[in-house]
């Protein structure tokens, strides 16, 4: 008999599995859920763009590509970030593709981080960094963000966290699950404290696109003498609705992107060719397309807004992503009781926000990648909840 | 405040407050420009869109087309009208077709009823020359909104995306 204990690594053992699956396992065993949970576009993939993949498939490019990506695509991926958050990137040395942003974002956690190393991370935030920060043997920091700073990391809270150990700081903005945004002077202000260390940032720009207000998003790679330390991630799951495409990408300083194009060769070989194809055409001729999935996420966020305010659960205005964040303390109930409670008596699952870290404890992640009729039908039945709990 | 209109569009059910927070307006802003909407028959009137063969099984739709022999000094307008009366004609349009003129939508009850209808009311009007009948055999999507049962939400739960 293999003793499995002993045969896999501690590490892997090590990383904590999620407290709250009990949660998780409940909501899938029920039938007829409405569902406010889930963290991936209703959208489909643009016709024209799914055209290009079945075009490819047509011609037989069923090849590896390159291993850091068609040419093609690195060059127009280059050319989107310059057109969309002005930053510039050498598309042969200084990009590379990945399978969806959890690559890239593992590659650069693991292309950095040695034991020993400290990783900050603000929370609550999307639940990937810490395990993989703590497989490449580094420690993390977390860094609580407030609702009282609109859920934004501030210079005080860095300034303070900073260790001499710091390796990397990770900047999850726009913010998975808060929808919280660092606006230009917020990003001044962070690179003021970084701007004479040798602190590295991964900046998760996923969201980029999802960015609502009339100011766009802004990259940390704008923010001047911040290009040098900055790995930029990001994709086409949550912009372009192409989350089963598995497509993302890397972009930052060649000595950087060299080792973590290392690590992908050995790990990976090369991304999907049938989706970097249709990503060549989502690139290049889908603007409006996302334009319009913007507006119609847009006008679901001011309606939670309202709703969750109305019904008396306060709730921030968040100005990213598509998760609205309410605070739920009011209700007397933690996280889990809430979210558990609500799926037992009307039906309706929204996730704790501890799973977001321990900081997330008190709100709850209210995805609104779904229909406006969806959305009504779900305050309805949360309205009669909270109704029921204050009348005891 | 054409925002608006596409909001009704899409769901006439959202309210005033609602719809103020989603536009950044004053809920009587709403109101006001809501209320001159409908005055100036912009906004012509809110139906529920129902799928009536669920209620009534033999519930059929036809698209007729009619020639028509407009009048000197009112042209069409004055034979729409008359056909736009019927409480079983649903809409009349004026088209630009060289094999007809007026293609109306009617509802009944089943086959036969549109088919009297038309025999009936609609043949023998004096300007009518003649009529072509189209019944619906199956309806799929109708201003917008699938008749069709939607597809189910294939997204798994899961909190790691």
């Amino acid at each position: 008999m293999i003793d499995y204990s002993s045969a896999l690594s501690e590490k892997a053992v090590g990383i904590k599995p999620s407290g709250i699956r009990k949660f998780f396992d409940l909501a899938a065993e029920m039938d007829d859920v409405i569902s406010l949970s889930i963290g991936e576009p209703d959208f489909k993939t643009p016709w024209h763009i799914r055209e290009a993949g079945i075009d490819s498939l047509k011609k037989g490019r069923t090849w590896y590509t390159a291993n850091a990506g068609l040419m093609e695509l690195r060059e127009e991926t280059t050319k989107y970030l310059k057109r969309k958050f002005n930053i510039e990137y050498d598309p042969k040395k200084e990009i590379f593709i990945t399978v969806g942003g959890s690559e890239a974002i593992d590659l650069a956690i693991r292309a950095l981080i040695e034991p020993g190393d400290d990783m900050l991370l603000p929370i609550p935030s999307f639940v990937c960094y810490e395990p993989i920060c703590r497989l490449a043997g580094g420690n993390v920091i977390t860094i609580e963000t407030k609702q009282e700073d609109d859920f934004r990391l501030t210079a005080e809270q860095l300034r303070a966290a900073i260790t001499p150990k710091t390796k990397l700081l990770v900047l999850p903005f726009p913010n998975n699950p808060t929808g919280g945004v660092m606006r230009r002077e917020h990003l001044e202000e962070i690179a003021d404290v970084l701007r004479n260390t040798n602190i590295m940032v991964l900046s998760d720009e996923i969201y980029a696109e999802l960015t609502y207000g009339k100011e766009r998003h802004v990259s940390f790679a704008e923010i001047d003498g911040m290009w040098e330390r900055t790995i930029v991630v990001n994709g086409f799951s949550k912009a372009y609705a192409m989350t089963g495409w598995r497509l993302g990408y890397a972009a930052g300083p060649a000595p950087i992107i060299s080792q973590m194009l290392k690590i992908h060769q050995y790990a990976i070989m090369s991304s999907p060719t049938t989706s970097q194809y249709a990503a060549v055409a989502a690139m290049r001729d889908c603007d409006e397309e996302i334009l319009e999935m913007k507006n119609q996420y847009d006008i679901r966020r001011k309606f939670l807004v309202e709703a969750f305010n109305r019904i008396g659960l306060d709730c921030f205005t968040p100005e990213g992503a598509f998760y609205v964040f309410p605070c739920i303390k009011s209700t007397g109930l933690s996280s889990e009781e809430f979210c558990e409670k609500l799926l037992k008596s009307k039906k309706v699952a929204v996730i704790p926000g501890n799973a977001f870290g321990s900081s997330g404890e008190g709100y709850v992640r209210v995805s609104y990648s779904y229909s406006l009729d969806h959305l009504m039908e779900a305050v309805k039945r949360i309205e009669e909840f909270i109704k029921e709990i204050k009348e005891g | 405040m054409e925002q608006l209109l596409k909001l009704l569009e899409q769901n006439a059910k959202l309210t005033d407050k609602q719809l103020s927070a989603i536009l950044e307006i004053p809920e009587e802003e709403v109101a006001a420009q809501i209320a001159a909407y409908e005055k100036d028959h912009v906004i012509l009137g809110y139906n529920a869109l129902i799928n009536w063969e669920k209620i009534d099984s033999t519930d059929c739709t036809a698209i007729i087309e009619l020639k028509v022999q407009p009048k000197r000094d009112r042209g069409y307008e004055e034979i729409a009208e008359e056909i736009m009366r019927f409480d079983e004609v649903e809409t009349v349009w004026l088209m630009s077709s060289s094999s007809y003129d007026l293609s109306v939508v009617v509802r009944g009850h089943n086959f036969r009823n549109i088919s009297m209808f038309v025999a009936k009311r609609l043949a023998t009007l004096d300007s009518v020359t003649s009529t072509a009948t189209h019944f619906v055999l199956k309806r799929y999507k109708e201003r917008h909104i699938s008749v069709i049962e939607p597809e189910k939400d294939e997204r798994r739960l899961s909190y790691l995306d």
